[in-house]
C-alpha cells in the first residue's frame, strides 16, 4: 500500500519531493496523514516567506483621481497585485504544513472572489489573511458575510433596504453554504434584506454600516422568522443540516474525484466533523473511496505549478521579476491566475484544464522552469523519481528516453500526461 | 477589447456563471469533434446541413468607415480627419462605399454573395461594451437574460453537445442555454520552447491502451494542439486566394493577438465543414475594435485582417456542397459616435451595418442607412433591429422559430438568404 501515500501526499498538498516521500514512507499512512491535517509546531519553511508589505492601495491616497493618475493608479494596483500573487505561490512552494496551505487555496477557490472587478490588491490581501485566521468553517463564514472584497464582488454595497440587491444572498446560499435547490426565491429576498447597509470604504479597514440603508425587520428564511441580520443568517445557514452535507461534497471535488459524486456514507461521516475542515479531510483521506480515486484528478495550474517549482527546487521569490512576470501571465492564459477566477462559480475542473490552448501553455511554462536548472544527467527513471511519478506510460517512457538532452526530458515530464493527473 | 476584458466581460456578463462551467462541461477535444462527422456519415445527410458562422467583432466597429456614406457631405464635416474622400472608397452604390482595406469583399459583394443590414441596432442603446455585448448575445434589450440566443435554440431541440461550437478563447454568452451549452474548442497557435519538436509533441499525445481516462484525455491535448495547428498552417499554405490579399499576412499584431487570429479560427471552421461535422453554429471572433484615438490605421489593420479572413473563408467553402451551405454573420457590439473626438478617434456609439456572406446569401443592401443629421444625442437612429437579423438566420439557416428564442420579440424577418 505504499503508493497510496504519494497519492495522500499528491492530494493533500502540492507536489511532494521525493524525499517528502521517502519520510512519509516510513512513518506510514495514518503518521503521515495525522502530520498533514494537523502539522505539530510553527511552519518553519514559510518562514522564509515573509508576509509582504504591498503598501496603501494607491486609490486611497487620490480619491478624486484624474485620468492620468487613474492610469498611473491602475498599473500601481496591478504591480501590488503581481507582488501578493508572488508571496502566495512562493509561500505555497516552501511551507512544511502544505495540507494547510492547499486548504488556503481551496478556500480561494469556493468563495471564488475576483480582483478584476475588485480592484484592490489590499482588499484581496484582506480576504486571504481571513481564510488563514479563520478557526473553522463556521468563523470563516462569519468573516466572510462582511469581508470587504466578497462583498463588493457581489454588489453587496449596492444592497439597500430601499433598493435590494440578492447578489450576496444568492450565492450565499446557492454556491458558499448550502448548494443550489435547497431554498426558494423568497429565502434569498428576505436574506437579501438580512444582508442590507453595508458599504465598503478603501481606506477602511473594516465594512463601514450604514444604519439607514439596514432593514431591521423581521424576516422569513427558510421557515424561521426573527429580524436577522447578517451574522443571524449565517448562523441560520450553518444550522442548516444540508450546510455540512454541501461542505463535504465540495472538499470531495476538489480533493477525490470532480467526476463521480461523493458515496452517501463517505458524506456523513465528513459531515459529522463539521465545521472543523482539517478533521473534515482526516476523514476524506482515510476513506476508501479516496483511494479508489486515483487516476482521476487532473492537476489545477497552480497545483501544477507550484508542484513543479518543489520538484525542480525553485521558488518564485528567487526569480528575476521579468521571469515570474511571464509565468505570472502564462497563468492567466491557462486559465488560474490567483486572485482571479473566472466566475464566483470558482475555477474549473477536470476535463476543463485539458484543452490544447492549455497544452501550448504548459509546454511554455514549463520551458521556462527548466531553463532556470541545470538538471545532471537523467533517465527516465531518474525523472521519475525527481518528479514523484510512479510509473511511465511506454508512450511517455520512450519519449524520454529518445528526448536528446536532459532539460528536454525534464520539460517532457512536467507536461506528461502522468505528472498532470493524480 | 483584449482577451483579459474579454474574460471580465465574462464575468459581468453574468451568463456564465454558477457551476456549469465549473465541472468542465463546453470543453471538447478537436480529435472528439471530428469524430462527431460519423453521425452525418451515418445519418446520410447529403450535403451537410445548413451551418452558421457567427464572426464576433469586439470592441465596437465604426460602422461608418466600414460601410461609408461617402457621398454625404454631413459625413465629411463631422469627421474631418477620419473621413475617407470619395476616391478612396470602394463604391457600392451612388452614396455608400466600402473601407478600402475590404478588397475582397467588394469582390464578394460583386458575386452576390455578401448581404449589408444598415444601420442595426436596438431601442435605448447601452454604450457599455459589456452590457450592449450582453444585449446582443443574449438577444435581450430590455431586461438581463441569463441565456443566449443560441443556447436557447439549443435547448429547444435538446441539441446534442456538438451542435454550436466556439473557437474563441472562451466560451461566449451567446452559446449558453439553460439546459445546453456550446463547447469551446480552443487553440492559441503553436509556439513551442526551444529544442521541443512538433513530433516530440504528438508522440506524447498517443494514447495509450489501459490508461485512465483522464491521463487518456491529457495526452489527447497534446495531438489535438498538432492537429489544429496543421489545419491552420495547410490554410495558410493555400490561402491565397484569386484576387484578394495573401491569406498570411496582415494579422495584426495585438488585438486578440496573432495566435488566436480570425484567420486560425476560420481555418479550424472550414476543416470541420468539410469534414461535414454535424455542427451547426460556429462562433469565431476578432477583438480591439474600441478605436477611441489613432483610430484609422488601427481600424485599418484590423479590417484588413477580417477581409482577409473572411474573403479566403468564403472563397474556400464555395468549393464544397457542404460549405455552400454556410451563412456568415459579423457584428459588433455598437458603432461609434459620427462625430471624431480630439484624439483621432470616435467614442461609443450605437448602430452599424452587419454583414451576412456565403453562397446561399442574396447579396445587396437591406435596410436603411442612418441619417447623419437626425440624430439622437449624436448617435444614429437604428433602422432595423438586429434581432431581425438574428431572427432570420435563426428561421432560415437554422430552422429555428424565432418567436420562441428572441424574448416575445416578434422578428421581421429579411430576404437574406436566397437558395433555402
Amino acid at each position: 500500500m505504499t503508493d497510496d501515500i504519494v497519492l495522500l501526499l499528491r492530494r493533500a498538498g502540492f507536489g511532494p519531493t521525493a524525499a517528502e516521500v521517502g519520510a512519509a514512507r516510513r512513518l506510514g499512512y495514518a503518521s503521515t496523514l495525522s502530520g498533514l491535517v494537523a502539522p505539530a509546531g510553527p511552519d518553519v519553511g514559510a518562514t522564509s516567506a515573509p508576509v509582504p508589505n504591498l503598501g496603501p492601495d494607491p486609490f486611497v491616497l487620490l480619491p478624486r483621481a484624474t485620468e492620468a493618475q487613474q492610469v498611473v493608479g491602475s498599473r500601481r494596483r496591478t504591480e501590488q497585485t503581481v507582488a501578493l500573487a508572488r508571496w502566495w505561490l512562493d509561500r505555497m512552494t516552501v511551507a512544511d504544513h502544505q495540507a494547510v496551505e492547499k486548504l488556503i487555496f481551496f478556500w480561494h477557490g469556493h468563495w471564488a472572489t475576483s480582483v478584476a472587478k475588485v480592484r484592490s490588491p489590499q482588499l484581496m490581501f484582506g480576504q486571504l489573511r481571513e481564510f488563514r485566521e479563520a478557526r473553522d468553517f463556521a468563523d470563516l463564514a462569519h468573516r466572510m458575510v462582511l469581508d470587504r472584497a466578497l462583498v463588493y464582488w457581489l454588489d453587496g454595497q449596492h444592497n439597500k433596504k430601499a433598493a435590494p440587491n440578492e447578489n450576496l444572498a444568492r450565492e450565499l446560499f446557492e454556491l458558499f453554504m448550502l448548494g443550489v435547490g435547497q431554498y426558494t426565491e423568497r429565502d434569498i429576498k428576505e436574506a437579501g434584506r438580512a444582508l442590507a447597509g453595508w458599504r465598503v470604504i478603501l481606506d477602511r479597514e473594516k465594512l463601514v454600516s450604514e444604519p439607514k440603508d439596514r432593514d431591521t425587520g423581521r424576516k422569513t428564511i427558510l421557515g424561521a422568522t426573527a429580524n436577522f441580520d447578517a451574522n443571524g443568517l449565517v448562523d441560520l445557514l450553518l444550522q442548516h443540516p444540508t450546510c455540512r452535507r454541501f461542505i463535504a461534497s465540495r472538499l470531495w471535488f476538489r480533493y477525490a474525484s470532480s467526476t463521480q459524486p461523493i458515496p452517501e456514507r463517505t458524506r456523513e461521516a465528513m459531515a459529522a466533523e463539521f465545521p472543523a475542515p482539517m478533521a473534515m479531510l482526516r476523514v476524506l483521506f482515510g476513506d476508501e473511496a479516496f483511494q479508489a480515486t486515483r487516476g482521476t484528478m487532473v492537476q489545477q495550474p497552480v497545483e501544477w505549478l507550484v508542484g513543479a517549482m518543489r520538484h525542480l527546487g525553485l521558488r518564485p521569490a528567487a526569480m528575476p521579476e521579468q521571469v515570474f512576470s511571464r509565468i505570472y501571465w502564462a497563468m492567466e492564459a491557462l486559465g488560474q491566475r490567483p486572485f482571479a477566477p473566472p466566475s464566483v462559480g470558482g475555477w474549473p475542473a477536470g476535463a476543463a484544464w485539458l484543452t490544447s490552448a492549455a497544452a501550448q501553455v504548459r509546454l511554455t511554462i514549463a520551458g521556462i522552469l527548466v531553463d532556470l536548472v541545470r538538471p545532471g544527467p537523467l533517465t527516465p527513471e531518474a525523472v521519475a523519481h525527481l518528479l514523484c511519478v510512479d510509473r511511465w506510460t511506454d508512450r511517455t517512457y520512450a519519449v524520454l528516453r529518445d528526448a536528446r538532452n536532459d532539460r528536454l526530458k525534464l520539460m517532457l515530464g512536467l507536461v506528461s500526461p502522468e505528472y498532470l493527473v493524480t | 477589447m483584449d482577451a483579459l476584458t474579454r474574460r471580465r466581460f465574462l464575468i459581468a456578463s453574468g451568463v456564465v456563471g454558477g457551476g456549469a462551467l465549473a465541472a468542465g462541461a463546453g470543453v471538447l477535444g478537436f480529435h472528439e469533434l471530428l469524430r462527431t462527422a460519423e453521425k452525418t456519415r451515418a445519418g446520410d445527410v447529403e450535403g451537410g446541413l445548413p451551418t452558421l458562422v457567427l464572426v464576433t467583432l469586439y470592441g465596437g466597429n465604426d460602422g461608418l468607415n466600414t460601410v461609408v456614406p461617402y457621398a454625404d457631405a454631413a459625413y465629411h464635416s463631422a469627421r474631418p480627419e477620419l473621413a475617407y474622400a470619395p476616391a478612396q472608397v470602394l463604391p457600392l452604390d451612388q452614396t455608400l462605399g466600402l473601407n478600402p482595406m475590404l478588397r475582397g469583399m467588394r469582390r464578394l459583394w460583386d458575386a452576390k454573395q455578401l448581404g449589408i443590414v444598415l444601420g442595426v441596432g436596438y431601442p435605448k442603446p447601452d454604450r457599455s461594451h459589456f452590457k450592449s455585448m450582453d444585449i446582443w448575445q443574449t438577444a435581450s434589450p430590455g431586461t438581463p437574460a441569463p441565456t443566449g440566443w443560441v443556447g436557447r435554440w439549443l435547448d429547444g431541440i435538446s441539441a446534442a453537445t456538438e451542435t454550436a461550437v466556439s473557437f474563441e478563447p472562451a466560451l461566449p454568452p451567446m452559446l449558453v442555454g439553460k439546459s445546453r451549452i456550446g463547447v469551446c474548442v480552443s487553440y492559441r497557435g503553436l509556439t513551442l520552447p526551444s529544442g521541443v519538436s512538433p513530433d516530440v509533441v504528438s508522440a506524447l499525445g498517443q494514447v495509450e491502451p489501459g490508461e485512465s481516462e483522464m491521463q487518456a484525455r491529457a495526452a489527447a491535448s497534446y495531438a489535438d494542439l498538432i492537429t489544429m495547428n496543421r489545419a491552420v498552417m495547410k490554410s495558410a499554405g493555400s490561402g491565397s486566394d484569386e484576387q484578394g490579399h495573401s491569406g498570411g499576412e496582415g494579422v495584426p499584431a495585438t488585438g486578440t493577438g496573432g495566435d488566436n487570429a480570425l484567420s486560425a479560427q476560420l481555418a479550424l471552421v472550414a476543416r470541420c465543414v468539410e469534414s461535414q461535422v454535424p455542427t451547426r453554429v460556429y462562433s469565431v471572433s476578432l477583438g480591439g475594435f474600441d478605436t477611441h484615438a489613432g483610430e484609422r490605421v488601427w481600424q485599418e489593420t484590423l479590417l484588413r485582417h477580417l477581409d482577409d479572413a473572411l474573403s479566403a473563408f468564403v472563397d474556400r467553402m464555395g468549393r464544397s456542397a457542404a460549405g455552400r451551405r454556410v451563412t456568415v454573420v459579423v457584428y459588433s457590439e455598437f458603432g461609434r459616435r459620427v462625430r471624431a473626438n480630439a484624439s483621432d478617434g470616435t467614442d461609443h456609439g450605437t448602430a452599424g451595418p452587419v454583414f451576412v456572406l456565403g453562397h446561399g446569401v442574396a447579396g445587396g443592401f437591406y435596410g436603411e442607412q442612418p441619417s447623419l443629421t437626425d440624430l439622437d444625442d449624436g448617435d444614429l437612429k437604428a433602422t432595423t433591429d438586429f434581432r431581425d437579423v438574428f431572427g432570420t438566420v435563426l428561421a432560415h439557416v437554422l430552422a429555428g422559430d424565432p418567436d420562441r428564442h428572441l424574448g416575445g420579440y416578434r422578428a421581421h424577418l429579411l430576404p437574406l438568404l436566397s437558395s433555402r
